[in-house]
């Protein structure tokens, strides 16, 4: 059979004068669960309607499989969207909203599949009341149901969990994800909470300003980012600027403010002299100023604890080193040892092996999450 | 607001596509096109023989025939003539139209924002009388205002009115005919603008320590202002050109410029009728170009 | 001041907007009162206009007076005819006016307004001076009345069935085609529905409208006579109680018609 791998070639849509997509190439393996994450009005929810053909490109293809589904209507292509509003037809039953898609193409048996889908969404009951009689999580439920009952080859969301609170949607995070591994339907999700498409995704892209800035494994993603941006949004990480000393085959060896470090070479992005030094905050130990250690680790000396916020599992401090940038810590609470205070001295430690370099000429402060993104 | 408005969720941005793409081609022409052949044949031709009417010579009449004569003059001996009931007639529109204002203001916020469950009830409740006749309506303001009726009763026992005053008969009884005819017409399209008010707005009005009525008057009041200027306009116009309130409760006295284009009309004199009618439009025209200038033509339909 | 002072006073401002929006809605419907308290009257004299005494006889005898049947017949004649016709061209202008590009939209915008907010004597003389100017002056009656009625109602309708239609949520659109309909299916399944209680809306408003016109009427209307002509001839001549019957059937009537809308309307949305 052949591969109805999702592809889209040189993708571009622009607006007037506002290019939402600039030029983007992707390509959904069929069966997988994936995820394009990134802020708002990042063009990824544009993306997706290109695919479902609500949205026309301005250049580029987009295939599936061996069709080209490019300039086709959307009620050509065997794609299904779930609306971040949800979008039932509030005249409708229930019923008649996940028998819709059905019932245009003249299938049969509609009734006992409806009553099937509804059975897989938990909703059975409510199949003779009208969308306005439920609850936001119900909503969804049917939402979704109404698009996967008409088995597409890809089932597009768009920020479905958006609307819920926190507990129901970690709920249907785990919901969906079961949903997907037993239909085996290529789900593509796009969101802007990266745990999300962390915790669900097989693989993540991380889209910033119209283009795709990583792609890759949620945990390789995390681990190795390639820009600041993606080493900002995704998680949080410390980068402080450095120059290269020496490169060899294995290592980089790394001058940052005086204090010699050691990256990997295998995770330098970046080719030139200066480079931006990044380690995650949980990656991070602290230790009371002068700790002489034998571990081999990078360390950053003389910082001062200037906050301590205790989060339950972890708690979270800021240093500030003697030139001034302050750093974050997560440490886990595991009871070992009593956190630091305000104001304490204290050395940040961690191996080398989870450093990473990126370009400096890149913004630091690219993909840090903003009041105005919330 | 409809189950099936726009909804825009938490944390959702008004895309591009989030508004309805006006779609191109000559569908909206042709969509457009009966509509506004009627419009043209029946209401923009006639403006025109109204007009040409109001320049034919005035010793004409309908066994004669009428000579088009380019006879300025019909304005200036109809203005002149009937200057009293012209300006009675937007005196009257005038007090009518802010009665409906004073009146019809706080039904449309009330409606907008206090109603809850009860809002398409009052909604109907506000047109409801609508159905009953007007005419029959009017009729029955005669009741109510009459020598006999239980109002005089009472303000003539509360001394505002004389022993011998009567409600019926007098301006008031015309304006209050006026205010109470208009007055959907300036709740309506007020209601309309208030509805489209996010409520939270006025809560911050007030969060930030405005008084509630400085939160009206700085906030609701501009914010409302296309709604009330539609009102106006739909409530003003109309009442200066009105003649029935004028015939069934008021005396010849109270006559407005209707009455007078009616009768003028019913006699045959088409001429000065016609010019009486015309002074009247160029009158409305003015208010509603004004308008435009100010504040475009979006909020007018 | 003191919090239970300022509570008080705040609860009476939020009410006080309430009660006097109530009591704007009682005047509103003080004449409506009287009209079914007169529909019952049993008038002492054909000129008197009083409350004399209760009878059921107007009711039993709605027909009596000359012409009153007639002239309501013909009333309603005209009134159905302008609202299909009125409804029909009305709905289609919206849906051009909020879904397609055209030029000339402000002049549009102008030219939908302006026979709303015309006085009614202007609106009526310059069809009468068309008329008379075309040689019909002979043949005012039925066609010409229809003919204004449809132009005057034309504007309400696309008002009516545009503010529906504007409040539409077009992602609706865009799931039903996401979900295999094409745009004609899209059309008649999703947005035809629910446009609809806004173009039943402007059906009803159309007809009041019609059914209630007086000025623009009698100026055009030859020797025709609608049910707003006879109460004015009635208003002059005496007043047959039985004109109190009609108002007071066309009112109940209508608002039957709207509280059955409102339970369909609940029915079909479930709130």
């Amino acid at each position: 059979m052949p591969s109805a791998d999702l592809v889209l070639s040189a993708v571009t849509k622009r607006f007037g004068s506002f290019t939402a997509v600039e030029d983007l190439d992707l390509t959904v393996p069929e069966g997988s669960f994936f995820a394009l994450l990134g802020p708002s009005g990042c063009g990824k929810t544009t993306t997706l309607r290109m695919v479902a053909g609500l949205e026309e490109p301005t250049a580029g293809t987009i295939r599936l499989g061996d069709a080209d589904i490019t300039h086709l209507r959307p009620y050509k292509r065997p794609v299904n969207t779930v609306f971040q509003s949800y979008a039932l037809f509030p005249h409708l039953t229930i019923f008649e909203n996940v028998a819709f898609g059905l019932r245009r193409r003249g299938a049969d048996n509609v009734k006992t599949q409806v009553h099937e889908m509804l059975e897989l969404v938990e909703l059975e009951q409510y199949a003779g009341r009208k969308p306005a009689q439920l609850s936001g999580g119900q909503q969804q439920r049917v939402a979704l149901a109404r698009a996967l009952i008409n088995r597409p080859q890809v089932l597009l969301l768009d920020e479905p969990l958006g609307a819920l609170d926190l507990k129901l949607r970690r709920q249907m995070q785990i919901e969906l994800k079961r949903i997907q591994t037993e239909v085996g339907i290529t789900f593509v999700h796009v969101t802007h909470d990266q745990e999300e498409a962390m915790t669900m995704a097989d693989t993540v892209a991380v889209m910033n300003a119209g283009v795709i800035e990583q792609m890759g494994e949620p945990l390789e993603l995390y681990e190795n980012p390639a820009t600041t941006f993606a080493s900002n949004f995704l998680g949080q990480s410390n980068l402080v600027a450095g120059r290269v000393l020496e490169r060899s085959a294995d290592t980089v060896l790394l001058d940052v403010q005086g204090t010699k470090l050691v990256a990997p070479a295998a995770r330098a992005q970046s080719r030139q002299q200066d480079v931006w030094v990044g380690v995650r905050p949980e990656k991070v130990f602290l230790a009371a100023a002068e700790t002489e250690t034998d571990d081999g680790s990078n360390a950053l000396r003389g910082a001062v604890v200037t906050d301590v916020s205790f989060v339950g599992v972890s708690t979270q401090y800021l240093a500030r080193l003697p030139w001034g940038q302050e750093l974050t810590v997560f440490e886990q609470n595991t009871g070992a040892r009593e956190s630091f205070r305000r104001g304490e001295r204290v050395d940040l430690h961690w191996m080398p092996g989870h450093t990473f370099l990126l370009d400096a000429a890149q913004d630091a402060s690219a993909g840090v999450e903003k009041e105005e993104d919330l | 607001m409809s189950v099936a408005a726009a909804h825009v969720g938490p944390g959702e941005q008004q895309l591009p596509q989030d508004q309805p793409q006006r779609k191109r081609g000559l569908t909206g022409y042709l969509l457009l096109l009966p509509g506004a052949l009627w419009l043209l044949v029946f209401f923009v031709v006639p403006t025109v023989t109204l007009v040409s009417t109001s320049l034919y010579d005035p010793t004409g009449s309908i066994s004669t025939g009428y000579q088009m004569t380019f006879h300025w003059q019909n304005y200036v001996e109809a203005v002149q003539e009937y200057a009293p009931q012209l300006w009675r007639s937007f005196v009257y529109a005038g007090l009518a139209t802010i009665a409906c204002m004073l009146l019809g203001y706080p039904l449309a916020y009330a409606i907008a924002f206090k109603s809850g469950r009860w809002k398409n009830l009052m909604l109907v409740l506000v047109i409801a009388p609508f159905f009953t006749s007007f005419l029959v309506r009017t009729l029955s303001w005669q009741l109510l205002l009459g020598d006999n009726g239980w109002a005089v009763d009472v303000l003539r026992t509360l001394g505002i009115l004389g022993a011998d005053g009567h409600l019926l008969a007098t301006p008031f009884a015309v304006v209050t005919g006026l205010t109470y005819n208009f007055l959907p017409f300036m709740v309506l399209p007020l209601y309309a603008s208030l509805e489209k008010l996010d409520p939270r707005m006025l809560e911050a009005g007030a969060d930030l320590y405005a008084a509630p009525f400085t939160t009206f008057r700085k906030i609701t009041l501009p914010l409302s202002m296309p709604g009330l200027v539609a009102g106006t306009l739909l409530t003003f116009i109309p009442a200066a050109g009105d003649y029935i309130n004028s015939e069934l409760l008021g005396t010849p006295t109270t006559r407005m410029i209707g009455n007078e284009i009616q009768d003028l009309f019913a006699a045959g004199a088409y001429p000065v009728a016609a010019a009486l009618s015309v002074t009247l439009m160029i009158v409305i025209v003015s208010m509603v170009f004004f308008y435009v200038r100010r504040s475009g033509t979006e909020d007018l339909v | 001041m003191s919090t239970v002072a300022y509570r008080s006073r705040r609860w009476l401002g939020d009410r006080m907007v309430l009660v006097y929006a109530l009591l704007v809605l009682l005047y509103m419907a003080l004449p409506v009162f009287v009209v079914i308290l007169m529909s019952f009257n049993d008038p002492s004299s054909r000129q008197s206009y009083e409350f004399d005494g209760f009878t059921w006889d107007n009711w039993t005898n709605i027909c009596g007076p000359y012409q009153l049947c007639s002239s309501v017949g013909t009333s309603l004649k005209i009134g159905l005819l302008t609202t299909l016709l009125a409804t029909a061209l009305g709905t289609l202008m919206a849906f051009g006016m909020v879904r397609h590009r055209f030029r000339g939209r402000a002049v549009a915008n102008v030219g939908i307004f302006l026979p709303m907010a015309s006085p009614e004597i202007v609106l009526g003389s310059s069809l009468l001076a068309m008329f008379v100017s075309a040689g019909l002056g002979g043949v005012l009656g039925f066609w010409t009345i229809f003919v204004a009625h449809v132009m005057f109602c034309l504007s309400f309708v696309v008002v009516t069935v545009k503010a529906r239609l504007s409040g539409l949520d077009p992602r609706l659109e865009q799931a039903a085609m996401d979900l295999y309909a094409n745009e004609w299916q899209t059309f008649w399944r999703i947005t035809f529905p629910l446009v609809f209680p806004g173009i039943l809306a402007a059906a009803l408003l159309s007809f009041s409208l019609s059914f209630d016109d007086f000025i623009i009427t009698n100026l055009n209307a030859g020797q025709t006579v609608t049910f707003p002509m006879f109460v004015w001839g009635a208003a002059q001549r005496g007043i047959p109680p039985q004109i109190n019957v009609i108002g007071t059937i066309m009112f109940l009537l209508a608002l039957t018609l709207v509280v059955a809308g409102e339970l369909a309307r609940r029915r079909r949305f479930g709130r």
